[in-house]
């Protein structure tokens, strides 16, 4: 009796008091995410479908604001851009920071030391990166005063030339992210079982052999990870554009979130700013859904 | 008889060498190598330590160029050193603009909001992992459902719940709006689950209270998860940029580094010297967190996998 009764008491007042008590510590959390987080993304849906000046009258205008998006003539380039520097940077920035980690192997002296090297231009200010590069890239700067005095070349100006500024935007941000990825990696591979390896080694597996075999797969989940998260910040691109090229030349940098800052704080049109937030999201749900769906194509996980 | 020795000595170096090496990867546990091995493992080393020099050269120059009179950033051909050698452009960085006033911004903001986001996400945590409630799993899921949304689409409806409270070009604008995140929570409370239970139920015992419980018996067995947290929380708000640059108004009084750094680029046009120096001075702290705390910050990105950026 006294045994199945004591659960039962347990979810009694005894439980009573612990939910109250939990609701004590959880409500700063609750509090500040319904502030700040279910409000505005109500508040976004809401205001997507209004014509909501940053000042004055708001009037809601039904669905127009996501036609007007298509008339914009900024916004398709904008999508077309972000899409162009995602296509470039994700696969770059993940299969360099991923041969960076493996090269990094155990065998290397100063390792340590190394990785902290590779991952100090992701924790320094963006804005400062990009102001160091900017200044690297100037017609008069570093790597055309090379190419000229070394090889009489003439580089192209890299930052005013509509093909060249993309590229540069994306080497730039590559720099920049390559020692968060690699940390990830670096982490995984440390925690390959050394008998899986020992048991490769036997079998005769060496060099690439071993990395591109053994390897890659088992860190996979790590890649797919990385990959996922790097996709998504990608799509988000703004600091590295806007510092370096300011969008152009023309809008031929200009990505997504800069054309939704754009919108919203240099025109004012808070609602067209919105319904365009609103289709980036759409657009990393929608990339983010397709890559999970397609991991079981290549993403190994042990069970 | 003269290759006979030299033959011999070799052969001798040869033997020594390797025996040494068979003692020291037998030491480390590991293969002895073949000639062909080391000569793969030197190479390997050259080509590292070259993408290494690579892939600083922007900052190494970043920092040369610091040090040049304005007149000399683009001289051809390109140099390392200038005509002389200006230390006092890093303190000119200080008269040109409130230099001051964006690295105490940025102090102030990211030490704030790395409290505000230590306290929210411990608490929360420790409620999520380790009291039970009722509905405590479905709160839980529209906690990580919100991880999905971006910054970017917040920070339009942000910007205007900012002006209702009438917080525009405020510090708690600043220090607020992104302290929430579920990221934290998520974190420690996946960390919290991992203490065992018994350490809990004896002090429970002995009639402490949760509150007792969690500050006593949880947070001080979590520190190198707070430790973790606390340096991801704090490089976010010291490097955002985005949302700092639209609720800021008064740069000038209220700038952060990076919106500092950024109108100081308007403002000076030409002064590539004086930009450098800012853009090296800005780089300094975190560059130091990193190399004291990189142990950490490695376990931290194992252990979470993650990492607010």
């Amino acid at each position: 009796m006294t045994i199945t009764n004591a659960p039962k008491r347990r979810s009694g007042s005894l439980a009573k008091v612990e939910a109250r008590q939990a609701l004590g510590f959880a409500s700063p959390a609750l509090v500040g995410l319904a502030l700040f987080t279910i409000v505005p993304v109500v508040l976004s849906i809401v205001m997507s479908f209004f014509d909501w000046p940053t000042f004055g009258e708001r009037t809601f205008n039904g669905g127009t604001n996501y036609l007007r998006l298509f008339e914009d003539p900024n916004f398709l380039p904008a999508l077309r851009n972000t899409l162009v520097f995602t296509v470039l940077y994700v696969p770059l920035s993940v299969v360099l920071s991923l041969a960076l980690a493996i090269s990094l192997g155990p065998r290397i002296r100063g390792r340590g030391a190394l990785r902290v090297l590779f991952f100090i231009p992701v924790v320094t200010p963006m804005v400062a990166n990009v102001l160091v590069w900017k200044m690297l890239l100037q017609p008069q700067g570093l790597f055309n005063g090379l190419a000229q005095t070394w090889f009489g070349v003439e580089l192209p100006n890299f930052l005013a030339d509509k093909n060249w500024a993309m590229i540069m935007v994306v080497i730039m941000s590559v720099w920049q992210g390559i020692g968060y990825n690699m940390l990830i990696f670096s982490a995984a591979l440390e925690q390959l079982p050394e008998s899986v390896m020992e048991a490769a080694r036997i079998d005769g597996a060496r060099g690439f052999r071993m990395t591109w075999s053994i390897m890659v797969p088992m860190i996979s989940p790590a890649i797919f990870f990385a990959t996922i998260m790097t996709m998504i910040t990608s799509l988000q691109v703004f600091v590295q554009p806007q510092m370096l090229t300011g969008g152009g030349p023309g809008n031929a940098t200009q990505p997504l979130v800069m054309w939704i800052y754009n919108q919203g704080f240099k025109f004012q049109d808070l609602g067209l700013a919105a319904a365009g937030a609103w289709i980036l999201f759409a657009l990393i749900i929608t990339v983010t859904a397709i890559q999970f769906k397609a991991q079981k194509r290549w993403v190994h996980y042990e069970h | 008889m003269s290759t006979d020795i030299a033959e011999s000595t070799t052969r001798t170096l040869i033997a020594v060498d390797g025996e040494e090496h068979v003692e020291v990867e037998k030491r480390r546990g590991r293969a002895p190598m073949t000639p062909w091995a080391r000569v793969r493992l030197i190479l390997a080393h050259i080509s590292i330590y070259v993408a290494a020099a690579l892939f600083m050269l922007p900052l190494v120059y970043a920092f040369f160029s610091a040090l040049k009179p304005n007149g000399e950033m683009f001289a051809m051909p390109p140099s390392l050193f200038g005509s002389e050698i200006r230390w006092s452009n890093f303190a000119e960085v200080f008269e040109f603009g409130p230099f001051w006033t964006y690295i105490g911004n940025s102090l102030f903001t990211s030490i704030a909001g790395t409290l505000v986001v230590i306290v929210v996400s411990t608490t929360a945590g420790y409620a999520f992992g380790r009291l039970r409630w009722k509905g405590r799993d479905a709160v839980f899921v529209l906690f990580l459902a919100t991880l999905m949304v971006p910054a970017e689409v917040l920070v339009i409806p942000m910007f205007q719940v900012m002006q209702w409270f009438g917080w525009v070009n405020t510090y708690q604008s600043l220090i607020f709006p992104f302290a929430f995140g579920a990221f934290g929570t998520f974190l420690m409370r996946q960390f919290f689950r991992g203490i065992p239970y018994e350490l809990e139920e004896a002090a429970r015992v002995d009639g402490a209270g949760p509150v007792r419980t969690f500050l006593q018996i949880i947070v001080p067995l979590s520190k190198s998860a707070i430790a973790v947290l606390a340096v991801f929380t704090f490089l976010s708000f010291w490097n955002a940029y985005l949302w700092p640059l639209i609720v800021t108004v008064d740069y000038n009084t209220l700038g952060t580094l990076p919106v500092g750094l950024a109108s100081f680029s308007g403002l000076t046009g030409t002064r590539w010297d004086l930009q450098m120096a800012a853009s090296i001075i800005s780089m300094i702290p975190t560059t130091i967190l990193v190399i004291v705390l990189q142990k950490h910050l490695v376990k931290g990105i194992a252990m979470a996998g993650l990492g607010g950026r």
